[in-house]
Formats: C-alpha cells, structure tokens, sequence
C-alpha cells in the first residue's frame, strides 16, 4: 500500500469504516498512520468525534505508542535491535558503525531474530546476521 | 519435484526469497517441473536458507544456500546435510506443539489436516465444556508465556463465569529478546493456533477471539490473517481477530494488552478483578500465551496422558526453548522440562557462536536471571528455575561470550525498564531510572560499598511494589548479575 499525502476528507473515511469496530481509537489511529505515514495532529479531533471520547483521550493513546509518529517519515527506517540477544553479537558497535557512516538509526528492541543477529530492519524487509554493508 | 524453501522471517533475513527466485528461474531454464513450497522454518536457524528438494518421498537438505548456489543445488553438487528425517538435531527433539513447523506449507488446510490437523478441535467438538476443560487441567498444561500458571484452572474460572459474551485472547506480543518461538509458529503452522483458540473457545463458551500481535511481526500478522480467512468454515460461530501492537513493551503484559486491544493506553490494570472474570471490556476472558493454545489441538488429539508422560515435577509436557545471542547452532529445541541447561546451549546450540567461552547466559528474556557457568547443570523446569533464583520464563536462552560485562547488562535492564515502562506505578517509573543512575555510580567506582546497598535496597522496593512483571521482575537480571558476577561490579578497580 502506497503512502498517500495528508487529506482529511479521506482520513475521515478511514476513521468511518471502523466504526464498528470494538475499541476503536488505536486501530483508528494505526489505521491513519498506515495511509498517510504519520498521524496527522488533526486527525485527533476527526478520531475523537468519530467515536465520542475526549480529544486529550486520542492524545494521550497517540503518545504512547513508540510506533505512531506526528511527523511525515522520510525514506526508509533503519531499525536496529539493541536488545540483549543482539548485544551478545555485536549490536553496539554495529549501531555506533551505522551512525559513524552517516545513517540515521532508529534503536528497536527485538525483531523475534535472536539466533541470527545482529537483527536490523530496513523499511519492512529484515535483516539477520546484519552487517554496515547490508544496511546500505 | 517439490522444492521447500522457508519463507520464514528468520530464513527471509538471511536471503530465502532470492533463493527462492533464483532457483525457479534455474528450473525455467531447464525446463524442470517443480512446484516450490515456502514453508516455514525447521528451527535449525543456522542453516538457514535450508532448502529441502523432495524425491521419492525423501527430503533432502541443502543449507545456507545462497542464490549463487541454485544451479549447484539443482545439479545435487552443492554439499547435503542429508534427510531431514534424520537429522539428528531435530530428530532428537521431542515435537509435540511444534510438529508440523517447517514440514507443512503454513497455509494449505489440506497439508495441515494430513498431518494430524482439526482432530483435537473434532474431538472438541463432541465433548461437554466441563470434559474439554477437564482433559487440559489433567494435561498439565501451564501458561507458556512465563507465568506458568495452570491452563486448565483458568479456563475453568472462566467456563463458570456467566456473562452474555466471552472471549478468548492470545497473546502474541513477544516482546523479550532471546524468544522467537511464537512467530515462528506463527509463521510456520498458524492453524494451530486458531484450532487451540476453537478449542478455548468451545470450552468456556466464547464466541469472539483476538490474536494480539506485535507489530515488529508484520509476516506474522499477515499469514494469521490469511489462515483466519481460511479456515473461517472450520469455525463454527467463533469470530477471530488479529489485532496489532503499536510498539509497546508492556502490551505482553496480560491487563495492559486488554487496555489495548480496547484502543486505550496500554497501562497494566491492578488485578483483582482477574482478567477471567473481568476482562476484555469487562467480560470473561481467557488469555494465553501462543505457545500455550498451539499445544492445546494435540493434548486433545492425543489425550492428556501423553502429553503429561513428558517432563518432570509439576513441570509437565514439552517446552519449545529459544537458542539465542551468541550461539553457533542456534533455534528452537522443543523437548520435556528437565533437560539440563548444559545440555541446550553446549549440547543442541556447541557453545558461543565466537568459538570463546561461554561466561553468561540469560534465561526466560529481559526479565529473566544471568547465570554463570556453575549454574549450567539446572534442569530447564519452572520449580528448579526457581530454586536456582530465576525463572524459565518463555523458555528463551541468551549466551554470552567472555567478552559481557554483568554490570553494563544490569544496567541495561534497569535502562529498557525506563524506556518501556507503562509509567503506572511509582517504583517502576521511578525506579529503573534511579538504578540506572545507581548502577552508574558503581560502574565509575564511586561510593561503590553503599551504592551497592542502594541497589538492593531499590530492587527490592521495585520487586514488592511494582503492578506488574516489568517493574517486579526487573530486579532479577539486576540482583543476578550482581550476586553471580560481583567482579564486574568493583567499580572499575
């Protein structure tokens, strides 16, 4: 699924097809974020009409979760898992590689890849046994 | 000729996919007939990309194939470790939950119910609720995500609940490092899962279901949904949902995945009430870990008997252990509880992937204990666990070379606390941050006689005050890797 620039009127869709969803604002929102790439900050008020709660109760479900994010990302994520599977391979020193190479790493604890780390994930292919060239 | 190639995320990392197209070109060219299969993984993880080349009924292995190899594979001059079905490493193993991971094509229904699929979930069907639960509780069975507690005592309390509605939840967010085990299965064999799930279902009544799953598993969410789809004729009027994390730590944490599977922050519920009689939206529910319902279809199939003959103590049954960190034969060992340690990480995993000593190993994830190598010869089971001060956890194993440092680790854990702490309570929230800040005085050599008092003192704190595991159990790496390795805490000296 391609990501498509911020237009409320389609967000406003997006958040009408779950209405029959049970529990409906983190779907909502992960919903958003999977359309456009990013929860836009007025997709809270869209959310919060839609189902009847508070705009600070969207917000406060907004900032908790590491995944949604308020801003546009660019390019694909570098993720690196810094957990303690990975360290036990290298993880450290791996991550501080990346980011001496001028990539801008995300550090993310575990991939599920444990017995072939170093794990990283670039975009959403993963990457086991990862090395600075198999990042590039 | 039927080529398996996993199509597993472990074996995706490492390449499958363009072997996979690499050797179906190869095949175009010489105008080969084969069908390729993308099954899931065997759990030999270091050998993977594992090619298996069916012919007569005989499946050969090919291993750490690389898309340069297919030609090679083809021609049967790349090297072979032989027939899987001798493979010593996994034929030694015992498979019950995990029987058909990484022999069946994960989304062939007629694949699964050939091996053994559906009939736990028939024989479901014709019993009474009170037999289904009956047969669980006398299986032995315990909770598989780390709590251990008994299944069958839990489906009960909820099979007695009166409710107009009740669910049945998995929880799939495998959050701890060193456990891969759920997305394997997930990945390699998801109609088990839902068959443990029907079963869950048919014995306490439910008729909604949710599979919360991280969403650091896209492949996992996608082929649950898929498997969902197709055996929806299987179910009856039980309704099954996958519903994704959103990159929450704490959202394994039992209440604190109810909050959000009902769209809230996923902050931890103090219990009482018990999640089987308030739960999901305040109903009846019954959570368990993936590994818990996936073995449920053979219990019933087999009989609570057998799987029972398994293990040792109150720790009955097979465990699927995780082989992780620095390990030369890494992957999933599934056998009955009471096998040695030892015999896991130098006997199934041959020591450190570096060729070093090993110096650690951590077991049962973040949250789990760092044993030195005089605590190898442990049997794997909850009570010996216990006893030795820490716990089998989800069966994860993390091995570490001579190279670890026991005080950077603990400060880890009380660092990956504060991070993914929900932040509810106090000692938690507060807590880890101050051991962080404790563990770091002693690392730079100050005070290091009292700092190491305050540790305690704050673990101790966390341990007894804290909501849930994440603050309770926090202390446990913590307290571990100062007591078994009290040399790397001298403050540098």
């Amino acid at each position: 699924m391609s990501i498509q620039p911020w237009n409320a009127a389609i967000a406003e869709d997006v958040i009408a097809a779950l209405r029959d969803e049970p529990g409906p604002v983190l779907i909502a929102l992960q919903a958003l974020q999977d359309k456009f790439g990013f929860v836009h900050d007025d997709a809270h008020q869209l959310i919060a009409d839609a189902f009847n709660v508070s705009r600070a109760e969207v917000f406060g479900v907004f900032t908790y979760y590491h995944d949604l994010k308020s801003e546009p990302q660019i390019g694909p994520s570098v993720k690196i898992c810094a957990a303690e599977a990975c360290q036990a391979v290298g993880c450290d020193s791996l991550i501080a590689d990346a980011e001496k190479a001028g990539i801008e790493v995300e550090k993310a604890y575990c991939f599920g890849n444990c017995a072939l780390g170093p794990a990283a994930m670039v975009g959403d292919r993963l990457i086991g046994r990862a090395t600075l060239e198999k990042l590039k | 000729m039927k080529i398996f190639i996993p199509g597993d995320s472990a074996a995706q990392s490492v390449g499958s996919d363009l072997v996979a197209v690499a050797i179906a070109a190869e095949a175009a060219k010489r105008n080969l007939d084969i069908t390729i299969v993308r099954n899931g993984t065997r759990g030999a993880l270091w050998l993977e990309p594992l090619v298996e080349i069916e012919r007569d009924g005989k499946r050969i292995g090919y291993s750490n194939v690389s898309s340069d190899d297919a030609a090679a594979v083809l021609d049967g001059t790349y090297p072979s470790i032989g027939e899987l079905d001798s493979f010593e490493w996994l034929t030694k193993q015992d498979r019950v939950t995990y029987k058909r991971v990484g022999i069946i094509d994960p989304l062939s229904i007629s694949d699964y119910e050939a091996h053994g699929g559906f009939v736990g979930l028939a024989k479901a069907q014709k019993m009474s609720k009170a037999d289904i639960v009956a047969e669980v509780t006398e299986s032995g069975l315990r909770g598989r995500g780390g709590a251990g507690f008994p299944a069958g005592i839990k489906w009960k309390t909820v099979m007695e609940a009166s409710a107009d509605q009740k669910y049945i939840c998995c929880n799939a967010d495998e959050g701890d490092s060193g456990t891969f085990a759920d997305r394997i299965l997930m990945e390699g064999d998801p109609f088990t899962l839902i068959e443990g799930m029907a079963i869950a279902a048919l014995a306490v009544g439910a008729t909604k279901g949710f599979i919360y799953i991280r969403s650091e598993y896209p492949a996992a969410i996608s082929k649950l949904k898929q498997a969902i789809e197709i055996a929806k004729p299987k179910l009856g009027d039980f309704e099954l949902k996958v519903r994704a994390g959103a990159g929450s730590y704490v959202c394994g944490e039992e209440t604190a995945m109810l909050e959000s599977l009902e769209g809230k922050r996923g902050v931890v519920r103090a219990k009482p009430p018990l999640p089987a009689l308030e739960g999901l939206f305040g109903k009846p529910t019954v959570i368990n870990n993936v590994l818990t319902l996936a073995s449920v279809p053979e219990i019933l199939a087999s009989g609570a008997a057998a799987y029972k003959a398994r293990g040792v103590g109150r720790s009955l049954g097979t465990q699927v252990f995780q082989l992780a960190g620095n390990i030369k034969q890494g992957g999933i060992v599934e056998t009955g509880f009471g096998i040695t340690l030892d015999e896991l990480v130098n006997g199934y995993g041959a020591g450190t992937l570096t060729g070093k000593p090993i110096r650690a190993i951590q077991v049962g994830g973040p949250l789990g204990a760092y044993f030195g190598k005089d605590k190898l010869q442990t049997s794997a089971d909850y009570e010996s666990m216990i006893e030795a001060g820490g716990m089998l956890g989800h069966g994860g194993i993390v091995v570490f070379d001579e190279s670890v440092n026991l005080a950077k680790q603990a400060r880890f854990a009380m660092e990956f606390c504060s991070i993914e702490s929900c932040g509810k309570c106090t000692p938690c929230r507060i807590g880890s941050t101050r051991g962080v800040e404790t563990i770091d005085l002693i690392i730079s050599g100050k005070d290091v006689a009292k700092n190491k008092e305050l540790l305690l003192d704050l673990c101790e704190v966390m341990t007894e005050g804290s909501l849930c595991a994440m603050g309770g159990l926090t202390p446990m790496p913590v307290k571990s890797a100062l007591n078994n390795f009290p040399e790397d805490f001298d403050g540098g000296k």
